[in-house]
């Protein structure tokens, strides 16, 4: 296999200077990093790749990646104008990953955790077997050590070229969702964008807390399927976060500079419930 | 048989010479002549055009026997399999979503659940019931109606038959996604038997919705899919056109999920489809779900909701790099 060692391509290509896609600013690369990836000028929010997700969330040297040699299969021989496996080839070309999702151990804080990552630069985050397989495996981890469980989600939905099997990968990770309320582990959710479709209606909306970035996209069906349904322009805002939060569908909107100290304060306060 | 509504072009000859035997009956009666001969001959030639036809149908032609205008919709196998059919209206939350329909009822001498997606058969009642694509409520009153079945111990039967979850305003504001997300995980630690049955469309999500069963059954014609063909195709070919490529591409007919041992049973069709007798389909279906729940009743709760984790939990197809290395030590 082309994939050995995960090595990312960065989401920022290299370089001193940026154009800024929020506010098409001129933006210094080292301010944009120093800032974790939000635009200094107008709070555009750049979309981390799974390594700088993993430090922004988790102590240094804490994660210990699980499950990595899980990789897709193609089982209905799916084509459309090229094949599946060539699709996934070059999606781990591209990403240095197997599949869309990075499951591990860590620590945040004083708290052990057990954490899964999705990445929206492969193939659009999108859940198919082993993105299904590998967050049902690290719930089920959660379960075993009682470790809380964190899920990033970012994903535009099921994987259409795994049809059937991907569609289910929804009742099964929802599933195992239900074995972290039996055993009273904390589960928290946290939403990117954008957050859609199969993904956002299984586990991404399942959280005990619901966290979620400032204006990420967030819903069921995307924004264009609507306007062609229902042929009206949709309100301004509509499936931000900020609409979520007013309609009761999240807890909260945290910055991404204060998400890790969230969710050790979160946790820390849920432990001593116990 | 065709009770006035059109059927589809790969239908036409079958319906056109079927108008012709029908044609020839009145003549005959009205007139007094003895057609006898002549219909006995277009009969055969129409059973056997209705083998060429719809004995190998495409993955295509299946989506629209799928979605037929007479195809028997839920309240109408309600009807015809149980008795004393008392329905049950609303989420206690919003409002009563008439796309999903549900209430308890006589099952040979058995109270059950039972709960299904509702289509129209006028375009008056399809657009009462949106086509069949529930909003939020129909899911919550839904999860209101299995809470009701465990709280009575009463098994749950769900049909199946929707394009999908609506796409819509209000269906966000009200949280479509989490609506579903907390069906998907009620259903999995449900203490009572829970069967559901694929009637017709079987559309992504919001099938899902109903359809986290013990078992899971489907009618030959019917289709369960991630996504519609014309989704699928205007995405993945950027042309809606290619929805016939994509319907074969994404595997969705009973056959295909049963090879795949997505589902537990397909019940067989007439020749053409249920409308052409809802009586035989009716039936063999009630004796699938009998044997089904007689199978489930023997299970303790702590059972049927392991079987159920087990049952979706080996779902998937990945290769698992770790397991391939110590095979071949």
């Amino acid at each position: 296999m082309a994939v050995e060692t995960p090595h990312e391509k960065k989401s920022v290509p290299d370089g001193l200077w940026i154009k800024c896609e929020g506010c098409q600013e001129i933006i210094y690369n080292k301010d944009l990093e120093s800032n974790f990836m939000v635009c200094p000028k107008c709070n555009h929010y750049f979309r981390l790749n799974t390594g700088q997700r993993i430090k922004l969330l988790l102590n240094p040297g804490s994660f210990k990646e699980i499950d990595a040699q899980v990789q897709p299969k193609d089982p209905l021989n799916f084509k459309d104008t090229t094949s599946y496996t060539n699709r996934t080839r070059k999606h781990q070309k591209k990403t240095g990953f197997y599949d869309a999702v990075v499951t591990g151990y860590g620590k945040i804080g004083r708290n052990n955790v057990v954490i899964a990552v999705m990445n929206f630069n492969y193939m659009g985050g999108s859940m198919g077997s082993v993105v299904g397989e590998k967050i049902t495996r690290a719930i089920e981890n959660a379960v075993k050590k009682k470790y809380p469980m964190i899920i990033v989600s970012s994903s535009g939905g099921a994987r259409m070229q795994e049809g059937i099997f991907s569609l289910m990968q929804m009742a099964k990770t929802s599933a195992a969702i239900a074995l972290l309320d039996k055993e009273k582990i904390p589960y928290i959710s946290i939403l990117l964008d954008p957050t859609t479709g199969g993904v956002s209606a299984s586990f991404a909306m399942l959280g005990d807390i619901n966290i979620a970035e400032p204006a990420a996209l967030i819903g069921f069906a995307g924004p264009r399927v609507i306007e062609q349904t229902i042929k009206q322009t949709l309100p301004p805002h509509f499936q931000k976060s900020e609409f979520l939060l007013e309609h009761g569908m999240i807890d909260m909107i945290v910055e991404r500079k204060d998400l890790k100290d969230v969710l050790d304060r979160t946790l820390g306060l849920l432990k001593k419930g116990k | 048989m065709s009770n006035g509504i059109k059927g589809f072009d790969f239908e036409s000859p079958v319906i056109e010479l079927e108008e012709k035997i029908k044609e020839l009956k009145n003549l005959g009666e009205s007139e007094n002549i003895d057609f006898s001969n002549e219909i006995k001959k277009l009969q055969q030639k129409c059973s056997k055009l209705k083998k060429d036809i719809f004995s190998n149908l495409t993955p295509f032609q299946k989506v629209y026997m799928a979605r037929h205008p007479n195809r028997p919709n839920s309240t109408e196998y309600i009807n015809m399999i149980f008795g004393d059919f008392i329905e049950m209206h609303g989420d206690r939350n919003y409002s009563d979503d008439k796309s999903i329909v549900g209430g308890i009822a006589d099952f040979d001498d058995d109270s059950i659940m039972v709960i299904g997606h509702q289509k129209g058969r006028t375009t008056e009642e399809n657009l009462m019931r949106n086509f069949g694509m529930a909003r939020p409520e129909g899911y919550r009153k839904a999860l209101r109606l299995m809470r009701l079945a465990e709280k009575y111990n009463l098994p749950v039967i769900t049909l199946i038959d929707t394009p999908g979850a609506y796409p819509g305003i209000g269906a966000e504001e009200r949280g479509q996604a989490e609506a579903i997300a907390t069906n998907l995980k009620a259903m999995a630690g449900l203490s009572v038997p829970l069967v559901s049955v694929v009637i017709g469309e079987g559309g992504s999500g919001g099938a899902l919705g109903i359809g986290v069963g013990n078992r899971v059954l489907m009618l030959e014609n019917s289709i369960y899919s991630v996504i519609s063909p014309e989704g699928c195709a205007s995405i993945l070919w950027r042309d809606a056109s290619k929805a016939p490529e994509a319907a074969l591409a994404l595997k969705l007919t009973a056959s295909d999920l049963y090879k795949f041992k997505i589902i537990d049973e397909v019940i067989l069709e007439p020749l053409g489809g249920v409308h052409r007798d809802v009586e035989f389909v009716a039936k063999r279906l009630a004796r699938s779900l009998k044997k089904q729940l007689d199978e489930l009743k023997q299970m303790t709760a702590e059972e049927l909701i392991q079987d159920r984790y087990q049952k979706f939990r080996q779902m998937g197809r990945f290769i698992d790099g770790s397991l391939q290395k110590s095979k071949k030590k």
